[in-house]
């Protein structure tokens, strides 16, 4: 009867270490909440250190230049939560900047262009999610043929040139403000999609299957997950956020042109990896991506406020995202080192 | 003669063919593509700053990791070299090369060494450093912007001069001969086949025995130092380095690599491939005009060329596979 010693708690407990903790260590000890720390961190010093940030202007601004980024995020958290990646969508934005552009130039109604739009950013969407499940190519590969593809259309159609006149009432809805504060009303908009993704990310049977597939995408199958439909899906809303971004943009400035959203892709990328999600799939969590962008937004603002300018922004983005992913990998480190020593004590 | 068929089948010589073709159908639109003084000289050099950069990203590709710093990097050694030679007037040509290649290969260093310490993925880390060097290379700029003037003028000499008779530049021939020591090195060598054992199985190398982390630095390394030779190479060329020199060149670099069959999984792959897809690149751009298409769609091609070619990758790997479990199959 020696087996049965195999099952005793002590042993179900090494194997399973993130489920027998309590839940409220489990839901605070993660990196999504060491993000999400930071970030209200720099929000108290940057009101209390930076003249002026404690503004409404100042918040407006910053959720206003953030909201594409913000919008593009949910989707490409679930996209890279599967172990893909889909660095397409800066293109996507330009050529659905311009395609409204165009469409709205040569007499379609703007509401009717906006539906196309988002039509074309969804089968953009699902170009890339084809060519990855159906011919089994590598996600990377296929985004960066798409990216370059995406955005030669984008600045073929228009050229040199930049279409701006856009309807009114539209134009006033992508800039206004919640009853006089300095929220913007495309706030609510954002918030409605967060609801949205959370639930379905985290509440319902297809986001686990979301995290199964970026855990092992063979034994997801097996256990009844639809990895290609899985993964063609979520390309699809990429591409649809993507147009979504696209058509904020071009309120937002009342431009149109085709070099849009350039480099947009690895901001967003760089928020969410900032945010906790692994590139190698698996791990991450709707909130913590986020609270990347947000963070991002947030100390380039304040920077900006203190006379600092764009050049020096970049290096904090660049090194704050190397160093989350130190950290990471430090915290791992010292973990398996714990867990070793405690093995090492027990046996 | 089997040495004969192989190398018609393999994957360099469809891409060379479809360059070639490229060449000669634009040719006959215009001879003046090639047949003029401007035209052969543009032949070759437009495509050798792309070509040294492809070579090096292939090292990293080969070794189933991603360096999207290149542009960066290129970018900051070209004004480094700038600010050195307004600092040192008389520095030698040579010279100049060797502290570009050391500064690039610097860089690199830093993102090996993140990339084998924390053991995260060469994307996320040289994303981070896309942004670092490139802020670095802002900060320090500013508006500035350093001209030719200000550059030594044998370095410049070096890059519009050309070999007598043939007239081919000699930043072409730098290039070339890039490629032909790094496609030696990687088909002959131990340690250049190590690179492709460990991209194309990670753990079995390791169990193997291969010293992984040291190659992946390697890889690094190397790419690093052929970004800043690109760099030395386009402060050569063209005189005038701004604080955006070389920003988008990653993913022309990568891109090149995957249209010349270096797969972006690993393992597979050669530079001498990479540098025909560089120059297939360069090439497309300068001849799209002539055959008639606005240059406002050169990307929408390149995205086209880059899909085809790993959709073609994909088919060819199947066929080869199948043809390989047949032969094994009992008669």
């Amino acid at each position: 009867m020696t087996n049965v010693t195999t099952l005793t708690p002590s042993a179900l407990n090494n194997a399973y270490p993130a489920s027998n903790r309590p839940l409220w260590k489990r839901i605070f000890f993660t990196p999504e909440m060491a993000i999400i720390g930071l970030l209200i961190l720099v929000i108290v010093v940057a009101c209390l250190v930076v003249p002026n940030f404690a503004d409404q202007q100042t918040m407006y601004y910053l959720l206003m230049d953030q909201m594409s980024i913000l919008f593009i995020a949910l989707p490409m958290t679930m996209v890279m939560i599967t172990g893909d990646i889909d660095i397409s969508v800066g293109s996507m934005v330009g050529l659905t900047c311009s395609l409204l552009g165009l469409l709205y130039s040569i007499g379609v109604p703007f509401t009717v262009a906006m539906v196309i739009v988002i039509i074309v950013g969804c089968l953009g969407g699902w170009l890339n999610g084809i060519l990855v499940t159906r011919i089994t190519l590598p996600a990377l590969a296929v985004t960066i043929g798409t990216m370059a593809l995406f955005r030669g259309i984008a600045v073929g159609l228009l050229g040199t040139n930049a279409i701006t006149s856009f309807p009114k009432p539209w134009t006033d809805f992508a800039k206004a403000k919640l009853f006089g504060t300095g929220i913007p009303v495309a706030l609510l908009v954002f918030l409605a999609l967060l609801a949205g993704f959370t639930i379905l990310l985290h509440f319902t049977s297809f986001g686990r299957g979301v995290y199964a597939i970026g855990l092992n995408a063979e034994a997801a199958k097996f256990s009844g997950v639809n990895v290609s439909s899985t993964r063609t899906i979520l390309f699809i809303l990429a591409g649809g956020a993507a147009a979504l971004g696209g058509i904020y943009y071009t309120l937002r400035y009342g431009t149109a042109r085709g070099d849009v959203g350039d480099g947009l892709e690895l901001q967003v990328i760089a928020a969410i990896v900032l945010g906790g999600v692994s590139v190698f799939g698996g791990r991450g969590a709707m909130h913590g991506a986020v609270a990347g962008v947000v963070l991002i937004g947030v100390m380039s603002s304040a920077l900006r406020l203190m006379g600092v300018t764009a050049d020096v922004i970049k290096i904090i983005t660049g090194v704050l995202l190397i160093a989350s992913v130190l950290v990471g990998a430090l915290l791992t480190w010292v973990g398996n080192r714990r867990a070793a020593r405690r093995a090492a004590l027990q046996g | 003669m089997k040495a004969l068929s192989s190398l018609l089948r393999s994957r360099e010589t469809g891409i060379l063919l479809a360059l070639v073709i490229l060449i000669v159908v634009t040719c006959t639109i215009n001879p003046r593509f090639v047949f003029s003084t401007d035209g052969w000289r543009d032949l070759w050099i437009t495509p050798s700053i792309l070509l040294v950069l492809a070579v090096g990203e292939s090292f990293v590709i080969i070794t189933k990791s991603v360096d999207l710093s290149v542009g960066s990097i290129m970018g900051l050694t070209a004004f480094s070299i700038g600010m050195l030679s307004i600092a040192w007037p008389g520095l030698s040509p040579i010279m100049t090369f060797a502290v570009g290649i050391i500064i690039g290969g610097l860089l690199g260093f830093v993102n090996g060494a993140l990339v084998a310490v924390a053991k995260v993925p060469g994307m996320v880390i040289t994303l981070g450093t896309l942004y670092a060097f490139r802020g670095i290379d802002v900060a320090w700029a500013g508006s500035r912007r350093i001209n030719a003037s200000q550059l030594n003028p044998d370095l410049l000499a070096l890059g519009t001069a050309s070999i007598p008779g043939i007239r081919i530049p000699y930043i072409t021939v730098i290039a070339v001969v890039i490629v032909v020591i790094a496609a030696w090195y990687l088909h002959n060598t131990r340690s250049g086949r190590e690179f492709y054992a460990i991209g194309s199985a990670p753990q079995a190398a390791e169990l193997y025995g291969l010293p992984t982390r040291s190659r992946m630095l390697a890889s690094f390394i190397i790419s690093g130092a052929c970004a800043g030779l690109a760099g030395v190479l386009f402060a050569a060329r063209y005189g005038t380095i701004a604080s955006n020199a070389g920003s988008g060149y990653e993913m022309q670099a990568i891109g090149a690599a995957v249209i010349g069959g270096v797969a972006i999984v690993g393992g597979s792959g050669t530079v001498v491939g990479a540098a025909i897809g560089a120059f297939l690149l360069a090439t497309i751009n300068r001849a799209l005009p002539i055959l008639g298409i606005q240059d406002f769609w050169q990307k929408a091609v390149l995205g086209v060329l880059i899909l085809g070619a790993i959709i073609l990758d994909r088919v060819l790997a199947d066929r080869r596979s199948r043809r390989l479990v047949a032969e094994r199959l009992p008669q």
